[in-house]
């Protein structure tokens, strides 16, 4: 049999590939990178692109990444995929817009951290939720 | 027959509540079983890029080293961000309730032992209502998740919160949300998620000296940045779990509720015609017995 490594690709909301391959091929930063077992030891970016897996039975599998980070270990790859693209530019603009809204909202607001009226708000919601406890236990 | 008819009324209005709460009570347990899959497909990110962060933390010591990671922490910690994690919607039983509650204590604490500005991030609209109710500063906001939490929505909010930590604006930032136990136990948390913890990453497995391309500086940055949104997403997922069985279970108790009332009022409603039988045979055995005499 040939060698291979092992290769992860995950991204925050799901495991999206794992296990053996001979040979990965990936975008990397810096242009195409090709992982063979026993690769030195990397860490990396890789742009939007494909990753592609040769699987040891010569299968191929495709996938296709919004960027991340890779690590590579003598026999370990792990594909770090963003869900969306990125970018300093475009995340930027995120924060600003999540700012601005957060400001927009902040026009209508009382000028002290109000934690009396807050304090009350609560316990009502609690007495409540005891209330209907208590009532519940009644019943049966 | 006023009487009975109106109990009648009341014993279809409550039956048709019931049938609501039961409808509801079914379509949380289907979206809780999706949440559950979706908090358990988001572990092995979180696990991966903990283990790399820690290997990390270790190995380049001298190269570079990253604000999240080489801050030591304040004597008196006067800047604190606070990201607090709550549903969009109301029926969950106390699931928000006691966040806020833990969340406005964890404030107060605060401000008590000297802290003088304390910024806060809502996830979702009950928090932001209860947030911006209290007066709190409120710097990033997101609501309207829906069922599936994406990251690239959670992005521009937690950025606010992570670059003020980066500029040095915050000496420390934390998380509140509800911890999924189980489906019939959810627990209120605060975890501190910046400066990171060497406890919180574990120790590696091994150092490794790795080749960084472009260079290291960058790719520390990136993978830090990614791994404090993970732990962000994480407590996200975890918390539309607990939010789905914390509205199955409240739902649950209400349909029971309705049942035992329409069970109480279907008695009185019997005993009301039962008494209405006897008056009228009565009026009639009294008509005949006075029409024979």
């Amino acid at each position: 049999m040939a060698m291979t490594i092992h290769v992860d690709v995950v991204s925050a909301e799901e495991l999206i590939f794992s296990g053996l391959a001979e040979f990965v091929v990936l975008p990397g930063e810096a242009g195409e990178l090709g992982i063979l077992p026993g690769h030195m030891p990397l860490m990396t970016r890789i742009k939007p692109g494909a990753v592609r897996v040769m699987l040891p039975d010569n299968k191929e599998e495709l996938i296709f990444v919004a960027g991340g980070l890779l690590e590579v270990q003598p026999g370990l790859v792990t594909v770090l995929a963003d869900t969306a693209i990125r970018g300093a530019d475009l995340d930027q603009a995120k924060a600003m817009e999540a700012k601005k809204m957060a400001e927009e909202a902040m026009v209508n607001r009382g000028s002290a951290m109000d934690y009396a009226r807050a304090q009350v708000e609560l316990a009502e919601a609690i007495a409540q939720l005891a209330a209907i406890d208590r009532l519940r236990k009644q019943r049966h | 027959m006023a009487g009975s008819q109106e109990i009648r009324s009341k014993i279809k209005s409550v039956q048709n509540t019931r049938k609501i709460t039961k409808a509801m009570e079914m379509v949380a347990a289907s979206k809780m079983r999706k949440a559950q899959e979706r908090m358990r497909a988001a572990r092995p990110y979180s696990e991966k890029i903990r283990r790399l962060a820690a290997n990390l933390s270790q190995a380049n010591v001298t190269e570079y080293r990253h604000a999240f990671l080489g801050r030591t922490k304040a004597a008196v910690v006067q800047r604190v961000g606070l990201i607090v994690v709550t549903t969009d919607k109301g029926l969950c039983g106390g699931l928000n309730t006691n966040i806020l509650r833990q969340a406005m204590n964890t404030m107060r604490q605060w401000e008590t032992a000297g802290a003088t500005d304390i910024r806060v991030t809502c996830i979702g609209n009950k928090g932001l209502g209860f947030m911006q109710r209290l007066g709190a500063n409120v710097v990033s906001h997101i609501t309207h998740l829906g069922d599936t939490p994406h990251l690239e929505k959670l992005i521009g909010p937690m950025k606010v919160m992570i670059d003020a930590f980066q500029a040095g604006e915050l000496d420390e930032v934390h998380i509140a949300y509800t911890r999924f136990v189980n489906t019939m136990k959810q627990e209120p948390v605060i975890e501190p998620l910046l400066p990171l913890s060497g406890e919180r990453l574990g120790t590696p497995e091994r150092s490794w000296d790795y080749l960084y391309e472009p260079d290291a500086q960058t790719v520390i940055d990136e993978l830090l940045v990614r791994y404090v949104e993970a732990l962000i997403y994480q407590g996200v997922a975890e918390n539309m779990a607990s939010e789905q069985s914390a509205r199955m279970v409240a739902m649950k108790a209400a349909t029971d509720n309705a049942g035992s009332v329409i069970k109480e009022l279907q008695l009185v409603y019997n005993k009301a015609r039962q008494a209405a039988i006897t008056k009228e045979i009565s009026e009639i055995v009294g008509g005949a017995a006075a029409i024979a005499g």
